[in-house]
């Protein structure tokens, strides 16, 4: 048998052309984070800065607090120390720029979280409908557009239920995209998806990647992390412990904990 | 191939036919009916007990039952139901004690009332927004100048009487006033919270707007009898009672469902706090304090209409089922819809109103049935405060002095069942209906 989970990674073709990582532009600052639930410290002291165009993959064992560090950066979580500026807007309490920047970064989740009581068009033209304050024929051409980049066109007229997993996370992608977002934030895109239909979401995320797309991945296939990531970022009980270039990363992890998680996820 | 004694079918095997003793209405019978000793007992014992109660009822509704006649002697004369009696006192169980003149009103009301529900239980009738806001805004208040006449007196009561007289005038002013300030104050809250400020004045100056057309349709003297809310009666009372608590229940209960999971602890206790003390008290109790208790409360020569008042009671005590309804729709509903909704950057009202609430109010469509029945039947209580809905109008004709006989109760009783199961079987049927229609298969 071969590796299923690394075997997608190698099939990926990426074109590095247009990847192009700004030098002064930051997209995402999170400065001195902190977070608790309740007692639980989730997030300690993370320090992370994101620059326009940059692919960063965040992997890191269960319960370490990928997820929650994402969901920080569009405040689906609150943060309860540090500082956290997003294109140029700080979160606090302030629901306008909450909601500001929540209009600039897309969020794809593992569950996909389509609306299953709206069709595909639907679920693709309500934001820009109601948020953006888009004319309802310019949404739905927008959201034809990208529904042909993720190659599910003749889907859109269906139901989210009566699609397969893959094509329905490709969907939330594409939903996001239609609120043409400058940041996109992933939380495990393809675990909970089959094997087969992983490298059908994964090429999207490249297609993404290849046009300059800044984006934060927490995922654990590590061949997109290789050919996609500029940067690879690996958490442990809250704290970022290590990050590195993908080639260096992998080949030479500097802490102990970074090397048991490899050595348990590359096998 | 190197193993002789593998055998592979080539072609596939053909369908066989179904025993045939499973099959037919002989096999339906055999297996649903007569499958056991014990279920052939079971059989037949519920046919006896079938027949022992649809022979007579039938025998007793339709061929002993006396059509026509005059008078208690046509009703003495028979051994089955007198439903000359019922015809003799249908107008009365559908209008009550309404102006005979005037009954026009009510039927065109009645009319409206089945038009707008066919126009939006009907799905392929286009225009259902359009509709839905008629139904809502225009209709009650036409409904309302239609059955009592309009001309509602406004008079105010903010300013003392000495300063200023009471007139149509001082109740504009002050309706004016009040406007300013919660124009105000809806501004500075607004400005708070960071919300739009033009937006949030421009949906408040919309709604006290639409406030002010209302009142003043209610209050102009278009040129109709008055008729007082003591002389309705009947089916009339009946649906006033029931459409407006469903009406008026609907929203109230969204709205302290929501109440109820709100983030906000002060508005999370106050829905609490009402629903459970609503919930509390049985809705006799209600209807009484409404007729007896409130008056005394009210400074005097100030007086609520009685029917306004048990609608207002029923209204509430509904709304607070309502909620907990619609609360058990609104836990089905997973966590990531909500999120998604938000990283997508609606706000709170726009992720209930597009995402939440027509995922949760789907799920909970027999709940809220339900509860919509129980309410058509419970209009029957209002009976105790003196008004006269379609049962108490049945009830008090059974003992008039010209039908009076022994059949003559059961006739009505029987007319009574009849008519509130149609209704309440109509609407679970149509329930029925919108939820295999609205079910897209995503419950996987
Ligand atoms: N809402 C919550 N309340 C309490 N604890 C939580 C909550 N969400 C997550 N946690 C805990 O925080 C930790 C980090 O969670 P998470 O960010 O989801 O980890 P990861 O995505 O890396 O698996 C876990 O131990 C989890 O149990
Ligand atoms: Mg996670």
């Amino acid at each position: 048998m071969s590796d299923v989970s690394a075997a997608p990674g190698e099939e990926l073709a990426v074109d590095r052309s247009k990847m192009r990582v700004s030098s002064t532009e930051v997209a995402i600052e999170m400065v001195d984070v902190n977070k608790w639930y309740g007692e639980f410290h989730v997030l300690r002291d993370i320090n992370l800065k994101v620059m326009r165009g940059e692919r960063i993959v965040v992997a890191g064992p269960s319960g370490s607090g990928k997820s929650t560090m994402i969901r920080c950066i569009n405040r689906l979580e609150e943060h309860q120390k540090g500082r956290i500026v997003v294109d140029g807007k700080e979160l606090t309490n302030d629901l306008r720029k909450i909601d500001e920047v929540r209009r600039e970064v897309g969020m794809v989740f593992q569950h996909f979280n389509l609306f299953p009581h709206l069709t595909i068009l639907e679920n693709l033209t309500l934001a820009p409908i109601h948020v953006r304050r888009m004319p309802r024929r310019e949404a739905e051409e927008v959201a034809m557009l990208y529904l042909k980049r993720v190659k599910i066109p003749e889907q859109a007229h269906k139901y989210p239920g009566q699609l397969s997993g893959g094509q329905q996370q490709r969907v939330a992608i594409a939903r996001s995209l239609c609120m043409n977002p400058r940041v996109m934030l992933f939380d495990e895109p393809t675990s909970a998806l089959d094997p087969e239909m992983i490298k059908e979401v994964l090429d999207v995320m490249v297609g993404l990647a290849e046009e300059g797309m800044t984006m934060v991945c927490v995922t654990h296939e590590m061949g997109f992390a290789r050919q996609v990531a500029n940067r690879v970022i690996f958490m442990d009980a809250g704290q970022i412990v290590e990050q590195n270039e993908p080639e260096a990363f992998f080949t030479n992890p500097q802490h102990d904990r970074t090397k048991l998680f490899l050595s348990q996820i590359l096998h | 191939m190197s193993n002789p004694s593998v055998y592979v079918r080539a072609a596939m095997a053909p369908a066989q036919p179904a025993p045939r003793s499973t099959v037919g209405v002989a096999g339906w019978l055999r297996t649903n009916l007569f499958s056991s000793l014990w279920n052939t007992v079971l059989t037949l014992l519920a046919i006896a007990l079938i027949v022992s109660i649809v022979v007579p009822t039938v025998r007793f509704t339709l061929v002993d039952a006396v059509w026509s006649g005059e008078g208690r002697e046509a009703c003495l004369a028979a051994n089955g139901a007198c439903w000359a009696y019922v015809k003799a006192y249908l107008p009365q169980f559908i209008y009550g004690r309404y102006p005979i003149d005037e009954r026009w009103r009510v039927d065109l009301v009645y009319a409206m009332l089945a038009l707008g529900l066919v126009l939006l239980m009907v799905p392929r009738i286009p225009a259902k927004g359009a509709t839905l806001a008629f139904m809502l805004l225009v209709f009650p208040v036409v409904a309302f100048v239609l059955l009592t006449g309009g001309g509602l007196e406004l008079d105010g009561g903010l300013i003392p009487d000495d300063v200023m007289a009471p007139s149509a005038f001082r109740f504009w002013i002050e309706y004016g006033a009040v406007c300013a300030v919660l124009l105000a104050l809806a501004a500075a809250l607004a400005a708070w919270q960071g919300a739009s400020v033009a937006r949030t004045l421009r949906n408040l100056a919309a709604a006290l707007a639409v406030l002010a057309v209302v009142l003043l349709a209610v209050s102009v003297d278009v040129g109709l009898e008055h008729v007082e809310t003591a002389n309705w009666g009947g089916m009339l009372v009946t649906l006033v009672v029931a459409v407006t608590g469903m009406t008026a229940s609907m929203p109230l209960g969204v709205l302290l469902a929501l109440g109820r999971r709100s983030n906000m602890p002060v508005v999370r206790l106050a829905s609490v706090v009402f629903i459970e003390v609503w919930r509390g008290v049985p809705l006799i109790t209600v209807l009484f304090m409404s007729s007896v208790m409130l008056p005394l409360f009210l400074p005097s020569g100030v007086t609520i209409d009685k029917l306004f008042r048990a609608l207002v009671g029923v209204a509430l005590f509904n709304s607070a089922y309502m909620a907990e309804v619609i609360r058990g729709g609104l836990q089905a509903i997973p966590r990531g819809q909500y999120e998604a909704a938000r990283a997508l950057g609606l706000g709170y009202w726009q992720m209930m109103r597009m995402i939440v609430l027509p995922q949760a109010l789907r799920l909970v469509i027999p709940g809220i049935v339900g509860s919509f029945i129980s309410l058509f039947k419970d209009t029957t209580l209002v009976l105790i405060i003196g008004l006269f809905d379609f049962l108490g109008q049945i009830q008090a004709s059974a003992n008039s002095a010209t039908w009076a006989s022994p059949v003559t109760g059961i006739s009505g009783y029987i007319f009574a069942a009849f008519v509130y199961w149609i209704f309440c079987f109509g609407m679970s049927q149509y329930a029925g209906f919108v939820e295999r229609r609205l079910d897209t298969g995503y419950k996987r």
